[in-house]
């Protein structure tokens, strides 16, 4: 079992190697898209090296949701997401800081989910 | 312009690696400005050969369900260059393949001479994907018609 510092380490070593940071852009806080700059695409490169990196097989969509609160999903009203919307994210993304988003769910901070540390948790959820 | 940037396989060893060639020729005529007095193969063009190599690689291993769209370079790095007369062989292995895409890696060689180093990356689309329409094609590693080159490297061994 890796030590929190040592699957953080990795992880870091991961994002620096795919979206070509330096060691200390990549904080346990950092978003992923608005912090690093990664791109859709990029989630699929990331998803190679964890699996790589860690020696573990990550599904599609596990780690990184696609469609989240989409127009159409009826989780979404006046630019927010609803109950039903928070209840679907806590049950799709548990390693994610759902509660600290719930205080003000805009649907454009979706995106502020991703971060290093929901990356470290799920890692270490597999392990 | 043709968007052929690999003349033949020469190997193919489904869903482990391929490897392809490319002759650089003076008759290529960008290579009168690429550059005047020094012709070179521009490594933009060698990422794309190596992207068709290790796209149809990708392709074959899932029996060309998908479009297999370039998506990232994560990484390359050239070391020399190729001039006219040289041939280059392009050297793919697949590193990753699923549903979502696949990764592959690529060396370029001339002769014992190592050119150029790279790892990339591809997504899936589905022929009805909205996305795919905006899509330069040119992005496209493959479609139906540039298959024609593994039947040429077929060809070429007189089978």
């Amino acid at each position: 079992m890796a030590s929190d510092e040592e699957i953080f380490e990795k992880v870091q070593e991961t994002l620096v190697d795919a979206l070509g940071l330096d060691d200390d852009e990549v904080t346990p806080e950092a978003t992923l898209i608005e912090d690093l700059g990664a791109e859709s695409i990029d989630f699929l490169d990331i998803v190679f090296r964890l699996e790589k990196a860690f020696d573990i097989k990550i599904p599609r969509g596990e780690l990184f949701p696609e469609n989240l609160a989409s127009a159409d999903s009826g989780f979404v009203a006046d630019g927010k997401v609803t109950d039903e919307g928070l209840a679907q994210l806590r049950e799709k993304m548990p390693h994610a800081d759902v509660d600290a988003f719930a205080a003000d769910p805009q649907v454009s901070k979706i995106p502020d989910l991703f971060t290093v540390n929901m990356i470290c948790k799920f890692i270490g959820s597999r392990l | 312009m043709r968007w052929y940037w690999v003349d033949k396989f020469i190997e193919f060893n489904s869903g482990v690696s391929a490897k392809a060639v490319k002759n650089v020729s003076l008759a290529e005529e960008h290579l009168h400005d690429h550059f005047p007095g020094f012709p070179v193969m521009p490594g933009s063009l060698m990422i794309e050969g190596m992207a068709q190599t290790g796209g149809i690689l990708l392709g074959e291993h899932n029996d060309f369900e998908h479009n297999v769209i370039l998506a990232k370079v994560p990484k390359v790095e050239f070391h020399s260059w190729a001039c006219p007369g040289d041939q280059l062989i392009y050297s793919a292995t697949l590193e990753d393949a699923r549903d979502e895409g696949g990764s592959v890696k690529v060396a370029a060689t001339v002769e014992d001479r190592l050119v150029a180093e790279a790892e990339i990356v591809f997504v899936h689309l589905s022929s009805d994907d909205p996305q795919l329409s905006r899509i330069d094609q040119k992005n496209f590693v493959f479609r139906m018609n540039l298959m024609d080159i593994l039947t040429v490297g077929k060809a070429g061994e007189g089978a």
